[in-house]
């Protein structure tokens, strides 16, 4: 091995000789791949701050939890089929929590939009959820102040309610929200409870923006008939969360009367659905972000091919030289490839110290930090790029005829 | 006699240069012993470099065959003859050819370096060849801080520092003045007492009558292969110490 190791730091310091010796030409070329870099890690950086923002917002539906509508999520399937698909009803609700055995809990769950009003304080369309008192226990919601909706008060649907923090926040700014009684649209409630602040999915949807009640009374207040419920499901372990799915399938078909053979009159919706859906998106966003910075790194890298391209015609007599005294083709072409390595990896070093204070201005629109497995590959991807563009020239010089190169001048 | 060092038996040399063929050696067959000092002369054009080429391994003739220390170089792949080139001959050139950006030491040091040899080793041995040419205090100076004579005797430290077979100079006081090519001049019968092989390429017969032996090439043929009468001994003041 020793020879390789001297070779090696031959090599070396005939590459760092020979960008001192071209400061000018090897600065412009590195900043072709500079400015790849940057472009590369900033991008990569993005397409992480987006992970993470949706893993951070997709974490408040829960792994745990089946989500039972007439709508799949993520689309798919026949739209008039699905349009005119039976409601689901609360009985539906009531055979998933009477049958069920992997079932944690069952949350009956009616959504509208309301004005809701304190005193002289407006809020704007809120999301108005007639649910049981069970919700608690189904979404692994906490209590901030008070207490969640009871069984008693659900079942016999009393004018009480529960709000989300946000919604707190805008009503009640100074004063202590639980036993104020607040108006939902028009009818009045009083408030039992507020609870923690849970965030909003990719910042479209806020899950703090509303206001929770009884479903019997929203039946009444909101709805001019019953049905078209969701039923909301937590599984007993987050395991066994398939088992629980077909256990709820199964229910469900047998009480909505479908024909064996026949396909479901409802879909379990899973938060893994939602992250199936954004992974593909997700995936082609990163795919075409990525490929256009690529495209920038690689004309820095066309750059350094050409360059090295000039510098090893500009010193074929130096090759010459090194193969009359006996370097073998291996040694040549190790010089060449350090070379364009070497400029390379020092580009993708300044390419990552610009990157970095720039990752920072990511972090104000999408927090997230650059991940230290994009500077690792940003660097080998720098090594690459030297390699794969230096691999044509340092070959040409390998392969130059010793007579030939001694004679050039 | 001993056994050659280099055997030459009917070596053709053919170009192509475009449609034309050129025939740059004819069959020459040499032998060189062991300590011989060689000068192999000849006008431009008459095959004397493409020899020289051949005898230096950078070159492979088209036909015949070439035995450097009984090995048969003449159908060996690059890497092998470029092995053969590190350990087996020293090269010293009219030009000098040493790398600019290095040091002298560095210089010295390279073809121990493709060589294999470790690197404590290969310092001892570089700054010993490079004290036999008499320039110890100029080891960490680069090229251009030299003169043209110190050059050249870096070049031959160089060429020493692998213990060649041969010592192969072309035209090697083509760019000194006659003072500084005596003084080169007298190295090389130095180190030709020291038992080191040489063989001169020139087309000055000043320079050739340093040699024992004169081969003298015309069209590609060896024309005269016979022994210097008249030698000429040139003793520098500085080096008859060493």
């Amino acid at each position: 091995m020793r020879w390789w190791l001297d070779e090696l730091k031959e090599g070396l310091t005939i590459a760092f000789g020979a960008i001192r010796a071209n400061k000018m030409r090897s600065g412009l070329t590195t900043l072709g791949i500079v400015i790849g870099i940057v472009s590369v890690t900033l991008m990569g950086t993005a397409i992480e701050g987006l992970n993470q923002a949706f893993n951070r917002s997709v974490a408040v539906i829960g792994a745990d939890v089946l989500y039972v509508q007439k709508w799949p999520w993520g689309g798919g399937g026949n739209w008039w089929e699905i349009r005119n698909r039976k409601d689901l009803l609360i009985q539906h609700a009531k055979a998933i929590e009477d049958d069920a055995t992997t079932v944690a809990s069952v949350s009956p769950i009616m959504g509208t939009m309301r004005n809701v009003t304190y005193g002289g304080k407006l809020v704007e369309g809120v999301v108005v959820i007639g649910t049981d008192a069970d919700f608690i226990t189904t979404t692994n919601a906490n209590v901030d102040l008070g207490r969640f909706l009871t069984a008693m008060e659900a079942n016999g649907g009393r004018p009480v309610c529960v709000l989300g923090s946000e919604v707190a926040e805008s009503l009640f700014p100074n004063e202590f929200p639980v036993g104020k009684v607040i108006k939902v649209g028009n009818h009045p409630y009083r408030v039992v409870g507020v609870l923690e602040k849970q965030g909003s999915l990719l910042g479209l949807e806020s899950f703090d923006n509303r206001v929770y009640v009884p479903i019997n009374r929203f039946f009444s207040e909101f709805m001019s008939r019953r049905g078209g419920i969701q039923i909301w499901v937590r599984a007993a372990s987050l395991e066994n969360v398939d088992e629980t799915r077909e256990e709820v399938r199964g229910i469900l078909r047998k009480a909505r009367k479908v024909e064996p053979g026949a396909q479901d009159d409802f879909a379990i919706n899973q938060q893994e659905f939602l992250i199936q859906t954004f992974n593909t998106i997700g995936g082609v966003i990163a795919a075409v972000g990525l490929f256009i910075t690529g495209l920038s790194l690689f004309v820095g890298g066309i750059g350094i091919m050409n360059i090295m391209f000039v510098s090893v015609t500009e010193r074929t007599k130096e090759i010459g030289i090194r193969k009359a005294i006996g370097a073998p083709k291996r040694a040549i072409l190790m010089q060449f490839l350090l070379e364009s390595a070497v400029i390379c990896l020092l580009g993708g070093l300044i390419g990552l110290a610009i990157a970095f204070p720039l990752s920072l201005i990511i972090d104000q629109i999408l927090p997230t930090a650059m991940p230290v497995s994009i500077v690792v590959v940003a660097l080998l991807i720098s090594l690459l790029v030297g390699v794969i563009s230096g691999f044509l020239p340092a070959y040409r010089a390998s392969r130059l005829d010793p007579v030939d190169a001694l004679r050039y001048e | 006699m001993a056994s050659p060092v280099i055997r030459l038996v009917d070596i053709t040399k053919v170009y192509q240069m475009g449609a034309e063929e050129v025939h740059a050696l004819r069959g020459v067959s040499l032998s060189i012993n062991r300590n011989e000092y060689v000068a192999i002369m000849g006008p431009s054009g008459s095959g004397k470099s493409t020899l020289m080429n051949i005898i230096g391994c950078l070159d492979t003739p088209t036909s015949g065959l070439y035995e450097l220390n009984n090995t048969n170089v003449s159908e060996m792949n690059d890497n092998q003859l470029a092995r053969i080139r590190n350990k087996e001959i020293g090269f010293v050139f009219q030009t000098f050819n040493l790398l600019a950006r290095s040091n002298v030491l560095h210089n010295v040091e390279l073809p121990l370096i493709y060589g294999g040899v470790s690197s404590a080793d290969r310092k001892k041995r570089a700054l010993e060849a490079i004290e036999q040419v008499g320039l110890a205090d100029r080891a960490h100076h680069k090229p251009n801080e030299l003169s043209g004579g110190q050059r050249q005797r870096v070049a031959i430290a160089r060429a020493l520092v692998t213990k060649p077979s041969i010592l192969l100079a072309d035209e090697p006081t083509g760019n000194l003045d006659s003072k500084t090519g005596e003084e080169i001049m007298a190295l090389f019968d130095i180190l030709h007492r020291q038992g080191n092989t040489i063989i001169l390429v020139t087309h000055e017969e000043d320079i050739a009558a340093h040699a024992h032996r004169r081969v003298r090439i015309k069209d590609g043929h060896i024309e005269t292969d016979e022994l210097v009468k008249d030698r000429k001994v040139v003793t520098h003041p500085t080096l008859t110490s060493v």
